[in-house]
């Protein structure tokens, strides 16, 4: 496989974090590869734009960081304002298109999806936003398949919110098929 | 998939490692970035039959686990930067009473309070020289997960060994991030327990009387036998002496009982050292970055190798010396102004070919800045 670079970029509280552990977790444990997910922990992890960094591939990663990733994640505008000059050219650009306003000239697939709409309108809690997103993602990428996602999810998640994780990361799988092209 | 694979962060890897290595007592108090040690320990201590303590300060903390391990505990506390400044005393204490015990410092940027969410690694020297008084230490690192295991294990086996306090030199990198460990088989890594005396109760026992072999066998406190415990030199029973030659004695045993033994305590991995005209030194963190160029520069035919310490005191200067005996040019990576580059330029035949690729900004050393330190030295400029 070629190495994938993510970042994940949003604000506290949106499971920016959460998602990109789980997914690379995922990776790790349910689909024998090798992940490294990393954080901002300085200041910007307190307010502002926070981020996380996933690398996933099939042999050795010695660098954690990502510095040129080929799939970004934003999930609102101050994200995408700060991290969008950082991507591949050509890359997979995921952004929401409630908080986010693209720009044109951003040399990307940039990927504007109504993920909180759809996470509103389908399931009514903005909770499980991160993990619709992440169905959306692995949708788009084929990075790592649902069920290891679930497989991660089941050994996170309290009993009683499992079902709405479920539902949210399938609702995004489906809502990812969409927008490929 | 098995069952003993994780996707943990580098500071849990430590806590699962001290608890293989049959850690039973953790004092500490939180600090960035080795919150995840104790908040971690918090919990898996008590499933596993052994204490947690919070403290009030880091000099309680060290305190503590002296105390701990002298009643006959595997004992570590865990702290960065500020809190390793306010251990050195009773490090001190350790050292001069041969007490067994680990010491984790997940390295921040500093002085003072410094950076505490930025990784840096300069804190090699405090490890070394932050307690008064001539002395010998031990001090581990690593860079990766599956070694960040294997290292722990091998404090706490030293710990034992050498009646010492063993320090863990991480980093913020290795500590915060996440990446898969394949947790070890029960006695797939050997441990070495507590050499407890066989002297009977109610028989005198010379707490600091080493046997034939150099060793000196510990009776638990607060158990069969009665006896001393004092930061000032001391002789066989324990007890105060100035006397000369019982000073000179245990100053003498204190360092030669490390000095003696570092290529039984070093640790280090090498990367196509054999044919290399430019070798890299590096540890912690930074030897990921390291390791990033060499390869990527061998791909192209480059002759580079990496040295990676685990082990950086007692330092290997005759390993460094032999390794390096053939390079043009040497090049040192870590996150600091230059601390086990004086190290290496002191075992090297040439310290004129020893550089330094560092980076103190409280970010993250990246291959770039190591490439640009290689072009320069090929004329090449930046």
């Amino acid at each position: 496989m070629e190495r994938c670079r993510l970042v994940f970029s949003g604000s506290g509280g949106q499971g920016i974090i959460t998602a990109a552990v789980i997914l690379a977790e995922a990776a790790v444990l349910h689909e024998d590869l090798i992940a490294v997910q990393s954080q901002a922990y300085g200041p910007e992890a307190r307010g502002g734009a926070s981020r996380s960094d996933v690398i996933i591939a099939d042999s050795e990663i010695r660098f954690p960081k990502v510095t040129q990733p080929n799939v970004l994640v934003c999930l609102t505008q101050e994200a995408y304002n700060k991290f969008y000059s950082i991507i591949r050219p050509g890359g997979l650009l995921l952004t929401d298109t409630r908080y986010v306003r693209t720009w044109d000239k951003v040399d990307a697939r940039q990927r504007e999806v109504p993920m909180f709409q759809t996470v509103m309108d389908r399931i009514g809690n903005p909770v499980v936003l991160n993990i619709l997103m992440l169905g959306v993602l692995i949708r788009l990428t084929e990075i790592v398949r649902p069920e290891s996602i679930m497989k991660v999810l089941e050994t996170r998640i309290p009993p009683d919110f499992l079902e709405m994780n479920r539902k949210a990361l399938y609702l995004g799988t489906e809502l990812g098929s969409s927008f490929i092209s | 998939m098995s069952k003993n694979v994780k996707f943990i962060q580098g500071n849990e890897v430590c806590v699962e490692a001290a608890l293989y290595a049959g850690l039973d007592f953790f004092a500490g108090y939180p600090i960035t970035p080795s919150t995840e040690i104790a908040e971690h320990m918090s919990l898996r201590l008590p499933q596993t039959g052994g204490k947690f303590l919070q403290m009030e300060d880091e000099i309680a903390s060290i305190c503590a686990i002296v105390g701990a391990s002298l009643t006959g505990h595997k004992v570590m506390t865990a702290t960065s930067g500020p809190g390793f400044s306010l251990m050195q005393e009773g490090l001190g204490y350790a050292i001069m009473t041969e007490i067994p015990c680990v010491i984790v410092n997940v390295q921040r940027g500093g002085p003072s309070t410094g950076l505490p969410t930025g990784p840096s690694q300069g804190d090699v020297y405090q490890a070394r020289w932050g307690v008064h008084g001539d002395h010998a230490i031990i001090a581990l690192t690593a860079s990766n997960h599956q070694d960040i295991f294997s290292i722990t294990v091998d404090a706490f086996n030293m710990a034992e060994t050498y009646r010492t306090p063993v320090i863990l030199l991480f980093d913020e990198v290795v500590g915060h991030m996440r990446e898969r460990l394949v947790v070890p088989e029960p006695e797939e890594i050997p441990l070495v327990e507590r050499l407890r005396t066989s002297v009977k109760a109610g028989v005198d026992y010379h707490p600091y009387l080493p046997r034939e072999d150099g060793r000196l066998p510990m009776s638990d406190f607060g158990g069969v036998h009665r006896y001393n415990v004092t930061g000032l030199f001391h002789d066989m029973w324990g007890f105060p002496s100035n006397n000369s030659g019982v000073t000179h004695g245990l100053l003498r045993h204190l360092v030669d009982k490390i000095k003696n033994n570092v290529e039984v305590i070093t640790r280090f991995k090498e990367y196509y050292l054999e044919d290399a005209e430019c070798i890299l030194i590096s540890y912690g963190s930074s030897a990921r970055s390291a390791l990033h160029v060499m390869e990527n520069r061998r791909s192209r035919g480059d002759r580079i190798g990496l040295l990676e310490l685990q082990s950086l005191w007692p330092f290997p200067y005759e390993l460094v010396r032999k390794k390096c005996a053939n390079a043009k040019h040497i090049v040192v990576v870590e996150m600091n102004m230059g601390q086990v580059i004086r190290a290496v330029k002191r075992a090297v035949d040439h310290p004129d070919r020893v550089v330094l690729a560092n980076r103190i900004d409280g970010f993250f050393i990246n291959p770039t800045d190591i490439k640009n330190i290689l072009r320069l030295i090929q004329g090449k400029g930046v």
